[in-house]
């Protein structure tokens, strides 16, 4: 899923200063679960901010959502009516979803709640740990399961580098290198004799480097 | 044993701290409460095994943001002991009267009452 | 013996002599004078003198800026050449510039992470790694075309090499490691600094088991130590070194003001011992900020004066 964290209150309220109608806008999918953007960090958050501009002896109305998904048309949908009720809002979902309301709710700034950090997996509550970073062509399968791509820290294709120290990556020693981890694996599935095979010059087009990717399916479109 | 604490402490039960949340708290400050302390069991005693534990971690949350938001984290307490202890009991609640006193009521009261 | 490239590296080597390497770091500046001062306490006793790239991610001159200096002072330069600042476009377009000087040779690195140097908050590139820029090396020498398939007027003509960690982990991976990287087109070896002689030996040992010694010339790498400090350091902070605790304990009961001494004995005795592990096809010393000491090395190693090939 999507990880992200919470961005610092006093960012937020930097971001907010201006407005006195505000939306605290949660969304239901992966912030939920990684507790950055769900329900109940929306309360947070609304909660710290009544208080905040109250403390200030200024008015300002905070309002709390959390829809099901920010990246769906339907959901967004619900907002229709009351979106004009206000001046800003915070949304607590990844960066899709404060785009995608933003480009649905042209008025409306649509302000990011949180920072969007990678796709990860809970290992367990309070810690998240990356493991893709989505470009495009899968290599898992030759690499045993592991991904060079988005858990070594120079994404070598051909590791590990020289810097591989008992089994960690040289820029931190909490961190696995991601070749001994391969190796192991490779080891565990016996196939070490795959190490030796060259992996080819990656195709980058469709990472980031192949500029906004997009998919579309003939078999699905209308 | 008829003890006596201060009578301006409103107590909440609950069955184990670990169900108190940092928007229980957030909300009691929203609600114009001065101060906040939770009570739990002796680390370790957790019929839950980590309850308390959950607890004081929120409470720390809960400081750290009422500070942000210039309310005071000062204003928020965890405490822990067994039930057996009453006298330690209406000892704390002694102690954080004091605590709450000595930094004044809940600023926020004081804003309302300026902005009315 | 033939020879596939004008490097005079690759001469030496094909020559059945014990080749003799060294390095030198470009400074954190535009001075030219630092590396033709260091290249002149050097160039008689070394065949050949590799160039830092941006060494532990410090931003320098460039390699290839100080490369061309050497080259004009009629010396040999390896042009290191590490994949984490650069894309296949720039890596091959600077292969190409380097060539235009008659740079004969280039050693393939992945690079340390940024996050060791004075620019940690910045990106890294690795559009291709170590292995795959080898790869790059030969499809341009040898089929003389561009990865996009292009040909290529006046192909490099470079003796390509790479870095081999036998201290790295996991070991049991090191020799295939390198038997992936003579695969890429590795044709010379530079080792990480040896202070461990057994391990060392023993992954030699494995490297001939698979006759790897023999499609390869592994110069080991040396590097004297200027004191028990420094050893502490390369011991407990420098990612994939093995310091043993004889070696720093050897230093720390020198005193103080004879340690550097001690340090060169003890780097010499290293490369005495080394020049009769079979497959040790010659020496990369890497005196770090201490150029000078090269001359007393190679002579006391035995290896002065340095052949002449044509």
């Amino acid at each position: 899923m999507i990880i992200a964290d919470k961005k610092p209150i006093e960012e937020i309220i930097e971001s907010i200063k201006d407005y006195s109608r505000i939306l605290i806008l949660g969304c239901n999918e992966c912030v939920t679960v990684c507790e950055a953007g769900g329900k109940k960090e929306v309360g947070i958050l609304a909660s710290a901010l009544r208080m905040y501009f109250l403390n200030k002896g200024k008015e300002v109305k905070i309002d709390e959502n959390t829809l099901e998904r920010q990246c769906d048309h339907e959901y967004l949908d619900e907002l229709v009516d009351q979106v004009d009720n206000y001046d800003a809002i915070v949304s607590l979902a990844c960066g899709v979803g404060v785009q995608f309301a933003a480009e649905k709710y042209r008025a409306t700034p649509i302000l990011p709640g949180v920072d969007t950090c990678f796709l990860g997996a809970t290992e367990k509550r309070g810690l998240w740990t990356e493991r893709c970073q989505a470009c495009g062509q899968c290599i898992l399968a030759s690499t045993g399961g592991i991904c060079p791509v988005s858990r070594c820290a120079k994404r070598i294709l051909n590791g590990p580098c020289g810097g591989s120290s008992k089994g960690k990556c040289e820029i931190n020693k909490d961190m696995d290198c991601a070749w001994q981890l391969i190796i192991d694996r490779l080891k565990a599935l016996d196939k070490l004799d795959t190490y030796e095979e060259l992996s080819p010059l990656k195709d980058w087009s469709t990472d980031r480097a192949g500029g906004p990717r997009k998919i579309m399916r003939e078999d699905l479109l209308l | 044993m008829r003890l006596s604490y201060p009578s301006n402490i409103k107590i909440i039960r609950i069955p184990c701290t670990g169900k108190v949340d940092i928007l229980h708290i957030l909300r009691s400050f929203e609600k114009g409460a001065d101060g906040v302390y939770v009570v739990g069991c002796m680390e370790g005693d957790c019929h839950f095994n980590s309850g308390n534990f959950r607890a004081r971690k929120r409470v720390e949350q809960a400081r750290k943001i009422l500070e942000t938001v210039g309310i005071g984290g000062d204003r928020v307490w965890m405490y822990n002991l067994s039930s057996s202890e009453g006298p330690r009991f209406a000892e704390i609640a002694v102690e954080m009267d004091k605590k709450i006193r000595d930094l004044g009521p809940n600023p926020m009261k004081l804003a309302k009452k300026k902005a009315a | 013996m033939k020879t596939k490239t004008p490097s005079k590296l690759e001469k030496i080597l094909a020559a059945g002599h014990l080749a003799v390497t060294s390095e030198c770091g470009p400074p954190r500046g535009s001075d030219p004078e630092v590396i033709i001062k260091k290249a002149g306490l050097i160039r008689d006793h070394v065949d050949a003198v590799n160039i830092t790239d941006n060494q532990t991610s410090m931003t320098r001159m460039c390699s290839l800026a100080a490369c061309i200096r050497l080259k004009l002072l009629g010396l040999e330069p390896i042009l290191q050449m590490v994949t984490r600042d650069r894309n296949r476009i720039a890596l091959q377009s600077d292969i190409l510039g380097a060539a235009s000087f008659d740079i004969n040779n280039i050693l393939c690195l992945s690079g340390d992470h940024q996050s060791f140097g004075d620019c940690p908050l910045g990106q890294n590139v690795h559009d291709l790694d170590s292995m795959q820029l080898l790869q790059t090396v030969h499809h341009m020498r040898d089929k003389g075309k561009f990865l996009g398939g292009d040909d290529i007027a006046r192909p490099p003509r470079m003796f390509a090499g790479a870095a081999a960690n036998p201290f790295a982990d996991p070991f049991e991976i090191r020799v295939a490691r390198l038997a992936k990287k003579i695969a890429a087109g590795a044709e010379f070896i530079q080792t990480q600094c040896i202070y461990n002689l057994d391990k060392f030996e023993k992954w030699m040992g494995q490297v001939r088991d698979r006759g790897l010694h023999e499609k390869v010339s592994i110069l080991a790498g040396i590097t004297p130590m200027k004191s028990v400090g420094m050893a502490r350091y390369m011991k407990k902070r420098v990612p994939g070194m093995d310091v043993p605790d004889e070696v720093v304990k050897r230093l720390a009961d020198t005193p103080k003001e004879k340690q550097a001494a001690e340090g060169i004995n003890i780097c010499v005795e290293a490369i005495l011992r080394l020049k009769e592990v079979k497959g040790v096809k010659g020496f990369h010393v890497m005196a770090i900020e201490w150029e000078e000491k090269v001359p007393e090395i190679v002579e006391r190693s035995g290896l002065y004066p340095r052949p002449v090939v044509d």
